[in-house]
């Protein structure tokens, strides 16, 4: 634990390291170094423009997120468990993942105008379909030796469903949700710069007419920092649900 | 003598294969039987026409080669099969599905992997929706009858193979069935171990008052453990004969490994067998 820490944090250091002297080569006009970005976001955070960017972008990604989740989760489930809805809805989120989203963006403006509903879309077709599919593939795969154990020892569907298929699934579900709100943090802040600039969108197209790299950079930082968070976060979460399950598995 | 003990098994079985539901049946208390099971996979015929009886309190192995039909004949008897034609009886009443008269111990573990051995050997009670505390102490009691006193918190990839199928018997001890199917329960097991598990496997048969179904590919361990081997044949799949080793039951387990007659049966099988081996 001390250690797998302590390797995040040297590669924080290096990666850091190499971002300052990039900014003092420098590589570009347009990137500054890491100490005057880091300047840069704790001026934002002071003066309120951060937790105000914040409040705008939170809203879409937070709702596409929870919907996604939610949503991707008991489709995959279905899709897993009936050869029907797999027929059905798997070329939906087959097609959903390899649309390019650039060419969407403006259809969704033009049915749901370009409030809060298109960017929630935006997000939801960034973010669903990995988790869709990973839970159906991951229910599909589960172990049939599981499932006639639940059914020999006389557990109802549900109880299936529930005590083996999904605890099996989960590593393989946490990791379609890993992948889904990562790209769900890209669906906000491209619905931002792509739709109407709000929020962390705002200050990057803002900050980047003005010449203002030190807050661009700031600005995507926080975002990247808000997502690794989260996922840290989902990770402890995992860990707590299933604890033996991220200790290997019961296989010869 | 040993000659005489096998020849009239032969002949007993020969009788009840011409006559599988006469009075042969009521005579001896059977706990499961099988009435003229067939079971077809698309092309594959698994079984056909199969009638085979088990009776009550006696450990009745399965035993042919790979591919004749011993786990699919298991499953139906569990109930996780449908047969295409013929029934199942178990205590008297026709098999329609998976219960509670019946418990299944899985040749791969078939283990919750997230679930600790406490929570994985009460698994089959927490299905049956008994109250947490309640569960946990029956659980408890035959994590220690299996000799795993001490692992209640593991989780089963902290456990060896052998470790791991006694957490998959005890599961099928603690809910008490009359039944246990045991499919090739020891094959994943090492030779030391699964010789070990032998001797608890007579020890449980003669303390519990359990029929015992058990598959194994094992010639040896059939005759070691069985009051009744039924040897499947494949192509087409059958009940070839019926053996019940019965003189050398008593002589201990040292001494049983030695025995004429375990050896004599041990050969005549292999004699039948031979010819389905590759
Ligand atoms: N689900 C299935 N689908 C198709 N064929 C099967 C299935 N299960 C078993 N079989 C076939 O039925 C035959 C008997 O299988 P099985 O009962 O597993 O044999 P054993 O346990 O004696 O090795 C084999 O030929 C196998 O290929
Ligand atoms: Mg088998």
């Amino acid at each position: 634990m001390n250690r797998s820490l302590l390797l995040k944090l040297l590669s924080a250091a290096i990666v850091f390291g190499a971002w300052e002297i990039a900014g003092r080569v420098p590589v570009s006009y347009a990137f500054p170094t890491f100490l005057d970005s880091m300047t840069a976001l704790f001026a934002m955070s002071i003066d309120g423009t951060l937790l105000r960017a914040y409040g705008e972008t939170l809203r879409p990604l937070v709702a596409g997120i929870a919907i996604s989740a939610l949503l991707g989760i008991v489709i995959g489930l279905w899709i897993g468990l009936s050869e029907f809805c797999d027929w059905l809805f798997s070329p939906i989120f087959i097609v959903m993942q390899a649309a390019p989203l650039a060419a969407l963006i403006p259809l969704l403006v033009m049915a749901y105008g370009i409030g809060l509903t298109s960017k929630v879309f935006v997000v939801c077709i960034m973010a669903m379909p990995v988790i869709v599919l990973n839970t159906a593939s991951a229910v599909r795969n589960t172990p049939s030796s599981l499932k006639e154990m639940g059914r020999s020892f006389l557990g109802s569907d549900f109880d299936i469903v529930t005590r083996i298929i999904l605890p099996s699934a989960s590593p393989i579900i946490f990791s379609g949700l890993r992948l889904g709100i990562s790209a769900g943090f890209i669906g906000a802040i491209l619905a931002e710069l792509k739709i109407t600039p709000t929020g962390v969108g705002d200050i990057i197209t803002y900050s980047r007419s003005i010449a203002d790299y030190p807050s661009m950079y700031a600005a995507i930082f926080s975002i990247i920092l808000l997502a690794v968070l989260f996922l840290n976060l989902l990770e402890r979460l995992e860990g707590q649900l299933f604890a033996g399950n991220n200790r290997g598995y019961v296989s010869d | 003598m040993q000659e005489t003990t096998v020849a009239m098994s032969r002949t007993e079985s020969a009788r009840r294969d011409a006559d599988p539901s006469g009075p042969q049946g009521a005579a001896v208390d059977n706990a499961v039987s099988v009435r003229c099971v067939s079971k077809t996979f698309g092309s594959v015929e698994a079984l056909k026409n199969l009638s085979l009886d088990f009776p009550r309190g006696e450990l009745t192995s399965l035993l042919g080669p790979s591919g004749c039909g011993k786990t699919t004949l298991l499953k139906i008897i569990a109930g996780l099969l449908e047969p295409s034609s013929g029934r199942v009886e178990v205590g008297g009443e026709a098999v329609t599905g998976p219960g509670p008269d019946r418990a299944f111990v899985f040749q791969d573990f078939a283990l919750l992997p997230w679930a600790s051995v406490l929570r994985n050997v009460a698994f089959g009670l927490e299905l049956r929706g008994m109250a947490k505390s309640e569960r946990e102490a029956i659980a408890e009691k035959h994590i220690c009858e299996v000799g795993l006193a001490g692992f209640e918190h593991s989780y089963p990839h902290q456990l060896s193979g052998g470790m791991r199928q006694r957490v998959g018997l005890a599961r099928a001890l603690a809910v008490d069935a009359d039944v246990l199917l045991m499919d090739e329960p020891f094959s994943a097991v090492d030779e030391q171990t699964r010789r070990k598990f032998q001797e608890d496997l007579l020890d449980l048969v003669r303390n519990e008052r359990k029929t015992f179904i058990f598959v194994t590919h094992s010639i040896e361990e059939a005759v070691y453990v069985s009051d009744q081997i039924a040897i499947l044949l494949p192509r087409p799949s059958r009940v070839s004969e019926i053996i019940r080793p019965s003189g050398f039951r008593d002589k201990g387990a040292d001494n049983l490994r030695r025995d004429p007659e375990y050896l004599d049966i041990v050969d005549s099988i292999w004699a039948s067998l031979r010819s389905y081996v590759e």
